[in-house]
């Protein structure tokens, strides 16, 4: 018997079973990587020279009404996609906060507090068309098309978004911190403004732009609310308005060469925009972290 | 300071029936979980600037006596306190007593460190400014007296711009008693303030306390039986007790002494039990 310990590893069933296991995962991996890659790819090869073609014009002059005619630019949609996704925010992102302090500092587990958690599940399975079509009925029918119809629309896309996404970032708060700050003496209102709000702020913002992300891309609630114009409307109260998904939808239903151009440069500028909207979520996150340590 | 209450209450004694020195008078207090019974039959009386051990087995009920102390049961929705927590004479579980305020002059520091994600600065300056303390200077001052009461100065003198979470875990509980102390409570109730900590952190915290004592009145529950021998003036054993009907334990007061009488001639079997290391 020798007086040496071996500790090679048998060739076993166990192991080649891992082996074609793993093997499996990294396919997998490879698989996932060609539709990511080739939608990025696509819109960059397709949409980046005609965008950088004609670079100042084509974010500042308005879409040309000839459909055939090549040229810039995309500014209306730009302006439009920017006015009306902020809009969009500006009403669904404090209300979805204020409801999810509600749901989970105060109401918890009471029968409105489910109910109206049921009602948010319920919200976010409603498809976006179907949502159009609501604020069509409801407000575009009596207002006109208008910037706002389509904020509205969006919003409703968002709220129940915003409200799961700060409720779970909520519910990650520890415990301990609510207890601290009451053993000082502090009202419940007080410590969700200066203790758990802020403990749980890197997550309710980048939950907050990843559907603000999502609601900029989206294009048919805007179908029915915004209309569509070729000049820029700041104005996002009144008049018809677009945006760049719209401008993409349309313009690549036109088989005339210059709006295919245009319909390829405006989803470049959209994934370039969500792009940029998102890095920058998780840079100002991450610099927050580190500033708490 | 009496705490503000209606004088017309059933629950009220009136305040001839306790000297100064007496800051709680505990009567036939009782919590319920739910159904569940966690604590009976506790009567006792803290005095003031003595700092008071409660020992016993895990599951007794002395973090639940604690915790009523400051109606940080309050946080737990089907605790239910009966019997009377009477601070000065005044029934701290009163109607008309705002919690809130129970707590700006009751204290507590917890088992586990809790700073908040904040700078050290900003831990110790929360609970003044909660208070209504606006002016720079003065917070200034709160903040040096807080950390210098809690030894704790001298090591974050420099940084107190830095967060509190990259402190030592003694270091943090420290934090948490200068925090505690911002806010110049009358008592401070501290949680098995030590048991996350080593025996030189430790060490340092029981000198704290020692230093503390002549300004504040202290009510430590301990599971090291030489913690309490060490630091506490007074000391109350609890232990469980099983009901036979639903085989549920139920936690109760055995045994109030000063604590060389608890430790070296106990009147209770059980109690000397416990001290003796035989129980527990």
């Amino acid at each position: 018997m020798s007086l040496t310990v071996d500790l090679h590893g048998k060739r076993s069933w166990r192991m080649m079973k891992s082996h074609f296991m793993v093997g499996l995962m990294f396919l997998a991996f490879l698989v996932i990587l060609v539709p990511l890659v080739a939608v990025i790819g696509t819109v960059v090869a397709k949409g980046a020279g005609i965008v950088f073609r004609d670079f100042p014009d084509w974010f500042t002059k308005s879409i040309p009404i000839r459909s055939r005619a090549k040229g810039p630019g995309m500014g209306p949609a730009i302006v439009g996609t920017v006015v009306i996704t902020a809009a969009a925010s500006l009403l669904a992102i404090p209300l979805g906060i204020l409801g999810a302090v509600y749901l989970h500092e105060y109401g918890q587990q009471s029968k409105p507090a489910r109910v109206i958690r049921f009602l948010a599940n319920v919200m976010t399975g409603v498809p976006s068309i179907v949502m159009g079509l609501f604020i069509y009925v409801v407000f575009t029918l009596r207002f006109g098309l208008s910037g706002l119809g389509g904020a509205l629309a969006l919003a409703c896309l968002m709220l129940p978004v915003v409200i799961r996404s700060t409720e779970e970032m909520l519910r990650l708060v520890p415990g301990h911190l609510r207890e601290a700050s009451y053993a000082l003496g502090t009202r419940k209102g007080r410590t969700i403004l200066t203790v758990v709000l802020p403990a749980a702020l890197p997550g309710v913002v980048s939950g907050c732009l990843l559907a603000i992300a999502r609601a900029a891309g989206e294009t048919a609630p805007l179908l029915f609310t915004i209309g569509i114009v070729n000049s820029t409307n700041w104005n996002v109260f009144s008049g018809p308005n677009t945006s760049l998904s719209y401008q993409i939808f349309r313009n690549a239903t036109d088989p005339r060469a210059g709006a295919q151009e245009r319909g390829w440069g405006a989803a470049f500028t959209l994934v370039a925009i969500t792009f940029l909207f998102t890095v920058l979520a998780r840079v100002i996150t991450a610099r927050y972290q580190r500033r708490r340590g | 300071m009496p705490v503000d209450t209606d004088s017309q209450q059933p629950h009220d004694v009136s305040p001839s029936t306790h000297s100064s020195d007496e800051v709680f008078q505990l009567k036939d207090l009782e919590v319920h979980y739910g159904k569940f019974r966690a604590v009976r039959d506790v009567n006792m009386v803290l005095r003031k600037h003595e700092i008071t051990a409660f020992i016993g087995p895990s599951g007794c009920g002395k973090t639940t006596v604690l915790r009523c102390l400051n109606r940080m049961n309050d946080v737990i929705d089907s605790a239910k306190v009966g019997g009377q927590v009477l601070y000065h004479g005044v029934d701290l579980y009163g109607s008309s007593v705002s919690a809130t305020e129970v707590r700006r002059r009751i204290g507590m520091v917890f088992q586990r460190p809790n700073p908040f994600p904040k700078s050290i600065y900003e831990n110790v300056a929360f609970g003044p400014k909660v208070n209504g303390v606006r002016s720079k200077s003065e917070l200034d001052g709160i903040v040096e007296e807080s950390l210098k009461s809690a030894a704790l100065w001298d090591e974050v003198k420099t940084r107190l711009k830095s967060s509190a979470l990259g402190m030592s875990g003694g270091q943090q509980q420290r934090l948490c008693i200068a925090r505690a102390i911002a806010v110049q409570p009358e008592v401070i109730l501290m949680d098995e303030p030590c048991s996350a900590l080593d025996p030189v952190a430790t060490a340092r915290i029981e000198d704290l306390m020692q230093g503390i004592k002549d300004r504040y009145t202290i009510v430590i529950v301990t599971h090291n039986m030489q913690q309490a021998g060490r630091v506490s003036d007074r000391t109350g054993f609890f232990t469980t007790e099983v009901n036979p009907d639903s085989d549920r334990r139920t936690g109760m007061l055995v045994e109030f002494d000063r604590t060389p009488v608890i430790f070296s001639s106990p009147r209770d079997k059980r109690t000397e039990a416990y001290v003796t290391g035989r129980f527990g």
